[in-house]
């Protein structure tokens, strides 16, 4: 089928400049909450932007990794993770709303603003339970699974691969958008959910609240990093290797390549859906416009920026991609679509190792 | 004898005009009587029929009709009938209900004889909700002078109608019967109301009913097909150009929405480029056509050319590289004109509104779009059966290698193959222009149904295309009226899901050595 000129790469020789590297970005990372408690005049001192804005981006790597698992390592390239990614976001943003409770601008003690605001007398029943922390979290992680899961288990079983595979992911992704977008869905339409109060009993517009939050992402990135290592190194590793590039073959070696690649599919929307579900206590709100196309994508450039098929490269792409468009979203925004348009012509015509590969140049070509 | 017939004749062709003049006079000096006196006279100038009783009785309805101690008329310092100046000491004349509705009914009479055909329907749709028994004479005899056809049937409707309010049974059976004959919701509604008042004609009254209603499900229906027909052209239209550059090339252009999009935007400079030459102004439209076909096909071989060519083997890689190019053209286009919608004029044969038999309207430029879709796939299988490019295409798609050494030059195959199916988008651009907003996003809401139709049709075969295309659009709008619009997307998108379990190569699958690749 498709033949992948990629060549096999999970196992990092001599990648000590890579890991030190990554070990380096995650100490910086975690110093920025304590150097924003630092006073103002300092030299070290970090504002509050940078906190929130490298907060978004842990985040954003989370997802990356989960990309770069599916698409780096088993060859499956998704156009639906964003949608992964905001099926986490909406189910942590349901539990936040249900804990404004009679704060609300109606005051009305168990259903948000929006549902008075439509009439709602009681709950609609995906609602039930939302109150629960744990509840939420476990939402966050089994919604996307479950999709993936189904739309996974419907695609490999027929054997769609390739671009057909990507075209069908970004078809639900935007019927997902499309039902997100409605009103009577119960989900907040167009405006999604906003105004959160607390989370876990901690007000969320405190800077203790905000450091919290960023160490947990931190935390889950960590944790994250170490699962896909796992996973890439152990004999199933080795398989979706093999799977992504050639599949007929090891099928008749006698693997169920199905149920591989429906395993690394669901767990990789579950991590998608876990760096959606950080992602909005630490943004302040959600909506449909997360489950748009065109995030997804823009969330597989990253990981073709920064290499695929190497968990380093995926976390330096999501880096890099966002930094330079929050450096230049912010004096000439009209050149940056420009420039991530070049970015996705550039780096398939010029350098499909990525950013990685540019480091390691010579190595295993 | 005939003589004398004939001398008859003439003098009542003289004399009927003086009669009624003096007529007239006498009948709108009555105005000036009391209540039971103004509403005879009103009644009476409109079973008179002359036009100049028309600005006389409106006056009168609005309170501007004024009338001298000598019981002449005035209508604002005028007189009344002559026109010259009038004394001054009048007072207005006031009126009542009884003499409202008399005006109603003479203003609806009157109107019956102008000479414009919108006044005259306006006029019939009048007296359809007066449903006055005494119009029946008046209706009859306009009726009878009646040539306009749609006039005719807005009079039919109204006679029905004020038969259903006679006394006479009989009557009222002729009434229900005409108005079972129509497709008119109003008319529905009087049956029932009829029903509740007249008990003894309900069987007939119910039969009507079915009729009407069994006539406007059919229109429902004919209109739902017509909506599907032409979401469906839209949709081959979008998805024809991808059914030869993803289809037949195998190439995966996430840009080709951009291409729709360059399609219209080429439209949209062409327009501008001719609002200065009023007698080249019509034809803006139909020469976008080549024009858009050649900008984008430009466009697309130097894509091709240029970008795509390096990464042939490579569809995943071609899909994000497209993606990004998309991004790019989008980009440029707002730089250049602006995010804001642009305005793209139809020209006049475009605009409007055709009511075919049976009361089933269709707007022109969706019926365009039909046939310019069909017209433009008739080309394209044409271009690819018989002409030699097609044939130098066909043979590159079934095998390069012997292609190449048969002389073909594979590469300028490959540039012109996608070029084509650019233009082919371009041109489907032209058509969306003038049903969709002109803005640079405007290629995005089309090609994931485009990759869908495709996929669903069958990569490769431009039948499946077509049926895929026709067959969505339908789905689509049959299930709208139940489910929404939103809902019924979602619902095709799952159910083509379904469907690829099924079938994995589409509706049209390619079968032997080309299906393999």
């Amino acid at each position: 089928m498709s033949a992948t000129t990629i060549t096999p790469a999970p196992r990092i020789q001599g990648g000590t400049i890579l890991r030190g590297l990554l070990l380096a970005g995650l100490a910086i990372l975690a110093m920025l909450p304590v150097l924003n408690r630092l006073p103002p005049e300092s030299a070290l001192y970090v504002s509050d932007f940078v906190v929130a804005v490298s907060g978004k981006w842990i985040c954003y790597g989370i997802l990356a990794l989960a990309i770069d698992l599916a698409w780096g390592y088993a060859g499956i390239l998704s156009l639906g993770h964003g949608a992964f990614f905001a099926l986490g976001g909406y189910a942590m943003g349901m539990h936040l709303m249900r804990l404004i409770g009679p704060r609300g601008v109606y005051g009305h003690p168990v259903l948000p603003d929006f549902m008075v605001f439509l009439g709602y007398t009681e709950l609609p029943w995906p609602w039930w339970g939302f109150s629960s922390f744990p509840y939420a979290m476990l939402m966050a992680l089994l919604v996307p699974g479950a999709l993936a899961g189904i739309v996974g288990w419907l695609a490999f079983r027929s054997r769609i691969t390739g671009v057909y595979l990507s075209i069908i992911t970004q078809a639900m992704t935007y019927a997902l958008m499309l039902a997100f977008f409605r009103n009577d869905m119960g989900f907040g339409g167009n405006n999604g959910f906003t105004d959160f109060k607390e989370l876990l009993g901690v007000p969320l517009n405190t800077a203790g609240a905000r450091a919290a939050l960023f160490y947990a992402a931190l935390v889950a990135l960590g944790v994250s990093l170490l699962l896909c290592r796992l996973v890439t190194q152990s004999k199933l590793g080795r398989v979706l290797v093999a799977v992504r590039d050639a599949e007929s073959r090891v099928r008749f070696l006698g693997y169920n390549t199905t149920s591989v690649k429906l395993s690394v599919f669901v767990l990789s929307a579950m991590l998608a859906g876990l760096a959606g579900a950080l992602y909005v206590p630490l943004i302040g709100i959600i909506n449909p416009g997360e489950f748009s196309p065109g995030n997804s994508i823009e969330a597989v450039i990253w990981v073709a920026v920064g290499g695929r098929g190497t968990l380093v490269g995926a976390l330096l792409g999501a880096f890099s991609v966002n930094a330079l468009k929050t450096w230049l979203t912010s004096f000439a925004p009209d050149l940056w679509l420009f420039v991530l348009g070049g970015l996705f012509v550039a780096v398939t015509l010029f350098l499909p190792r990525g950013l990685v590969g540019l480091l390691r140049k010579g190595e295993g070509r | 004898m005939t003589r004398f017939l004939r001398l008859l004749a003439v003098f009542l062709l003289f004399a009927a005009p003086l009669r009624a003049q003096e007529g007239f006079e006498a009948v709108v000096a009555g105005l000036a009587g009391g209540f039971a006196a103004q509403a005879e006279a009103v009644e009476r100038l409109g079973a008179l029929g002359d036009p100049r009783a028309v600005p006389i009785l409106r006056a009168l309805s609005e309170g501007r009709l004024q009338k001298s101690p000598e019981g002449a008329l005035a209508i604002d310092g005028r007189d009344a009938l002559t026109g010259a100046p009038a004394p001054t000491a009048t007072e207005a004349i006031r009126i009542n209900n009884r003499v409202r509705g008399a005006l109603r009914g003479a203003f609806g009479r009157l109107e019956l004889a102008s000479a414009r055909d919108a006044e005259r329907a306006a006029a019939a749709a009048g007296l359809f909700r007066a449903r006055s028994p005494e119009n029946i004479q008046i209706l009859e005899d306009a009726l009878g002078r009646e040539a306009n056809p749609g006039v005719r049937a807005t009079m039919e409707r109204a006679l029905a109608a004020s038969r259903l309010a006679a006394p006479d049974a009989g009557v009222r059976r002729q009434g229900i019967l005409m108005l079972g004959g129509t497709a008119s919701p109003e008319a529905r509604g009087l049956l029932l109301e009829a029903r509740t008042a007249s008990p003894d004609l309900a069987p007939e009254i119910d039969a009507a009913v079915a009729a009407i209603d069994q006539r406007l499900q059919l229109r429902r229906v004919a209109e739902t097909a017509f909506q599907g027909l032409s979401l469906g052209s839209v949709l081959l239209l979008a998805a024809l150009g991808l059914a030869v550059t993803f289809g037949v090339m195998g190439v995966i252009n996430m840009a080709h929405g951009e291409m729709v999009m360059l399609g219209a935007y080429t439209t949209v400079v062409v327009q501008e480029a001719f609002r200065g030459i009023p007698w080249l102004f019509p034809w803006a439209l139909p020469l976008s056509v080549p024009a858009a076909f050649l900008v984008t096909a430009a466009v697309g071989a130097g894509l091709e050319r240029g970008l795509i060519r390096h990464l042939y083997g490579r569809p995943l890689e071609t899909l994000l590289m497209t993606f990004g190019v998309g991004m790019i053209l989008q980009q440029a286009v707002r730089l250049a004109f602006g995010a804001q919608n642009r305005e793209v004029i139809s020209p006049a044969w475009m605009q409007g509104v055709i009511t075919l038999p049976g009361g089933v309207e269709v707007t022109q430029n969706r019926l365009w779009i039909i046939i310019f879709s069909l017209l433009v796939l008739g080309l394209t299988v044409a271009a690819i059966r018989f002409t030699r490019f097609g044939l130098e295409m066909r043979a590159v798609v079934q095998n390069r290698r012997i292609a190449s050494t048969m002389g073909i030059r594979t590469g300028r195959v490959d540039a012109m193959t996608f070029a084509f199916g650019s233009g082919i988008a371009g041109m489907a651009g032209v058509a969306l222009s003038q049903i969709d907003n002109v803005s640079p996003n405007l290629g995005t809401g089309y090609i994931i149904d485009s990759f869908m139709v495709v996929v669903f049709g069958g990569v490769g075969s431009l039948a499946g295309t077509m049926i895929g295309a026709f067959t969505l659009g339908l789905v689509n709008k049959l299930l709208e009226p139940w489910a929404g619009a939103v809902l019924a997307k979602i619902a095709v998108l799952v159910g083509i899901m379904l469907f690829i379990q099924r079938r994995p190569k589409g509706l049209f699958a390619l079968k032997g050595r080309a299906a393999e690749q």
